[in-house]
């Protein structure tokens, strides 16, 4: 059966070639047209238009600004300034609400508890005081800017703004040499990475591929936005008087995002101008309707669909890294902790690149997920710098009653502006998270292209904090 | 899988105990088809609202987004109407399937090879004229595709009337039209998907016609040798162009035998 069957395909197989042959060369567009023509045979049958059209041109007229060669760009500024304003200076009294019930109140009950129980004073550091410490900081410092950054974005999402923004990126990635459509993906990628790298899909030329896949990790996702947030407020902020902290806060985000795309530009241009070498294809990208959001269901959705599956997944490596930390503060090896021996170990290499060995063991032990290097960092520099009175004892993270403390705090650890800024830089210019990392594994099935893009953004990450370091120290700033 | 009772009477001649989808090209492509009697398949151009007939059909609560391609993986749900258990297999949006890039080989694939006991093909009431062209080459692969008119609140506020009647006849398929976000239409949708499944009613394969009349007589002649070769084939004129325009995938298919085990 089975060999009639080949020897019958084989006579198919045959004859289709013969006759393609004598077909000559042009059959896929006639198809094409073919199709396209009966399309519009129908259509033209069974659509009227009785009434005049009054939607359209309300959409015409809006695309028009939207997408303006003059007002395009500055609009497009303009709505993501808001958005980060209005995420910045709203999130704060929900975090100290939360900060206040999770950290000050529950965590004395919780010891309590331990020591009625009779638990070994070491068990009950470990998990009150690691474990339960750090996942509360991790959900009262990330719940609220979270709750309502990405409504927000849904919103713009859902009303049809991300198109006309991927519309006007359009000839900026062509010029780079890569598709259009990869302002599609970066833009997917500000949501998540890992989806930004699966959405390349829609990109047919595998070179121009590559390159969208490589890039993805330059647009700011998820997991860094709320690193940024924070970073910019309790230092970009704090060096303006406070009526105009939030605006200056929200303009630094919206800075290295823009660094973020920049760098996009950057980088698919120069691979397309060497490893990745080719002409852009063609395209057309459609501008659907502008649809009113529904905007109960998009908070809910939003809450349900991003919130809760970040902080969740935050809160999943908080648990372990909160042991961790407690661990590497307590356990002594000679005279210092092991988070010590790491930290002076690390320090020459971080001031040489304008941080400390600090944010270096951080980003080692936060390497799973990014979300968690802040409080990290902050209870780190507790336990160095020993800033008498903020501090809970060794390991211990503590909480915050407000962003001046913070300042104070890493003030005393020897922070300045420039280590903030490097910290800014470093957050959006370094590997990808695990998830993503294993997504292009997937996507691209090269080892080579996985480990290309790790290292390609922590090159440029340690590249870049020493060039601002050393213009920094040059222009005897600090 | 197993309700012999819902097979119905036409079919009783060939396989009686045989669901109508091939459960194990199905397997291959990924979808377990335990507990459910029928498997929907939901096509369409990007941003024509298949997400939001895939949540309404299954009450799920996946994220829409107002923007092309944001499903460019498959997503499956369930749902259950009549008594019988239905899986619904969101493909990628698509402009075409000529597969010329990845996700219009997944959503093709799976419509060939997977062989969905209904096709839906979600379209944008207010871009008709381009949208049938994806409708037009489901309706070439399938005879078990279902048109929904999707947006009709927007066609309306824009003032065009739709004529949905002489659509599904010129079409050859049944049409529904709907507004899926307040979940106008699905009722009707869900009545018309039990039809089809159940081949009560079916479609009728689109005749694109060719001004080449060279393209025409190539046509004709390898579509009656595919015919004859493989009787059991339900669209032998779609493989037959596939193979004029040099389809790789379609060859190699057709080589390896698999495109043998697709039935009527």
């Amino acid at each position: 059966m089975s060999s009639m069957e080949s020897n019958s395909a084989a006579e198919i197989i045959a004859a289709a070639q013969k006759l393609r042959w004598d077909m000559g060369g042009d059959l896929h567009d006639q198809l094409s047209e073919s199709l396209y023509a009966e399309a519009t045979r129908i259509s033209d049958r069974v659509v009227s238009r009785p009434g005049g059209s009054a939607a359209r041109g309300f959409d015409r007229t809006l695309d028009q600004i939207l997408t303006s060669r003059i007002w395009g760009f500055p609009l497009m500024l303009l709505l993501l300034t808001v958005v980060f304003w209005l995420t910045i200076s709203g999130a704060n009294a929900p975090s100290a609400l939360l900060s206040d019930l999770l950290v000050d109140t529950v965590r004395p009950l919780l010891r309590e508890g331990a020591a009625a129980i009779g638990m070994w004073p070491w068990l009950s550091g470990l998990l009150i005081d690691g474990m339960y410490l750090a996942t509360a900081w991790v959900v009262s410092v990330m719940l609220p800017p979270m709750a309502i950054f990405f409504p927000l974005f849904t919103l713009l999402e859902d009303f049809g703004y991300l198109p006309r923004v991927a519309f006007n990126l359009d000839a900026l990635f062509h010029r780079a040499g890569a598709h259009g459509k990869q302002a599609l993906t970066m833009t997917m990628g500000f949501g998540c990475n890992a989806a930004g790298v699966v959405a390349t899909r829609i990109i047919d030329s595998p070179r121009e591929r590559l390159i969208a896949i490589l890039t993805n990790n330059f647009a700011l996702c998820n997991g860094r936005w709320p690193t940024q947030i924070l970073l910019a407020t309790i230092f970009i902020g704090a060096l303006v008087p406070a009526e105009l902290a939030g605006l200056v806060s929200a303009l630094a985000v919206v800075g290295i995002a823009l660094m973020g795309v920049l760098l996009t530009f950057i980088v698919s241009w120069s691979l397309s101008k060497t490893v990745l070498r080719g002409e852009a294809s063609a395209y057309s990208l459609e501008l659907p309707p502008y649809r009113p959001p529904r905007i109960w269901r998009t908070i809910t959705t939003s809450v349900i669909d991003r919130t809760i599956i970040v902080l969740w997944r935050a809160v999943k490596f908080a648990l372990p890294a909160g042991a961790a930390i407690w661990l590497s503060a307590n356990v002594q090896i000679g005279d210092m902790s092991i988070a010590e021996h790491l930290i002076h170990g690390l320090d020459p290499v971080g001031m040489f690149i304008g941080l400390n060995g600090v944010i270096l063991v951080a980003y080692i032990l936060a390497i799973p997920a990014n979300e968690i290097v802040i409080p990290t960092i902050l209870m780190l520099t507790v336990l160095v710098g020993g800033a008498a009175g903020l501090g809970d004892g060794a390991g211990v993270m503590f909480e915050l009653q407000s962003n001046a403390d913070v300042l104070s705090l890493l003030h005393a650890g020897g922070w300045t502006a420039l280590t903030a800024i490097n910290l800014m830089l470093f957050s959006l210019l370094h590997n990808p998270c695990s998830t993503t990392l294993y997504t292009i594994y997937k996507e691209t099935g090269s080892m080579k292209w996985t480990v290309v893009s790790a290292l390609l953004p922590i090159a440029m990450g340690v590249a870049t904090t020493f060039v601002v370091t050393q213009l920094w120290h040059l222009f005897g700033l600090g | 899988m197993e309700d012999r009772q819902n097979i119905p009477a036409g079919t009783g001649n060939a396989c009686a105990t045989c669901p109508m989808h091939d459960a194990g090209a199905l397997k291959r492509l990924g979808v377990d088809m335990k507990n459910f009697d029928y498997v929907v398949a939901l096509a369409g151009n990007p941003n024509t609202g298949k997400s939001t007939v895939f949540n309404a059909l299954t009450g799920l609560r996946q994220h829409t987004g107002n923007w092309p391609g944001k499903t460019v993986t498959r997503m499956e749900g369930g749902f259950e109407y009549n008594g019988l258990r239905y899986k619904l297999v969101d493909l990628p949006g698509t402009y075409s399937l000529l597969a010329t890039s990845e996700d219009e080989l997944v959503a093709r694939d799976f419509i060939l090879f997977g062989q969905p006991d209904v096709t839906l093909v979600v379209v944008d009431a207010t871009r008709l004229e381009r949208n049938l062209n994806l409708a037009l080459q489901v309706s070439q692969i399938t005879e078990r595709a279902v048109l929904c008119l999707n947006l009709m609140d927007e066609a309306r506020r824009k003032g065009l009337e739709i004529d949905d009647r002489r659509l599904a006849r010129d079409l050859g398929m049944p049409v529904v039209p709907m507004t899926a976000r307040q979940e106008k239409g699905i009722p009707e949708l869900l009545q018309v998907i039990d039809d089809v499944a159940a081949a009560r009613v079916s479609s009728i394969p689109y005749r694109v016609s060719y001004n080449s009349r060279k393209l025409r007589t190539s046509l004709s002649t390898l579509a009656s040798l595919i015919a004859r070769e493989m009787p059991g084939l339900p669209n032998a004129e779609w493989v037959a162009l596939r193979l004029l325009d040099g389809d790789e995938r379609i060859i190699e298919a057709l080589r390896r035998g698999e495109l043998g085990e697709i039935r009527a």
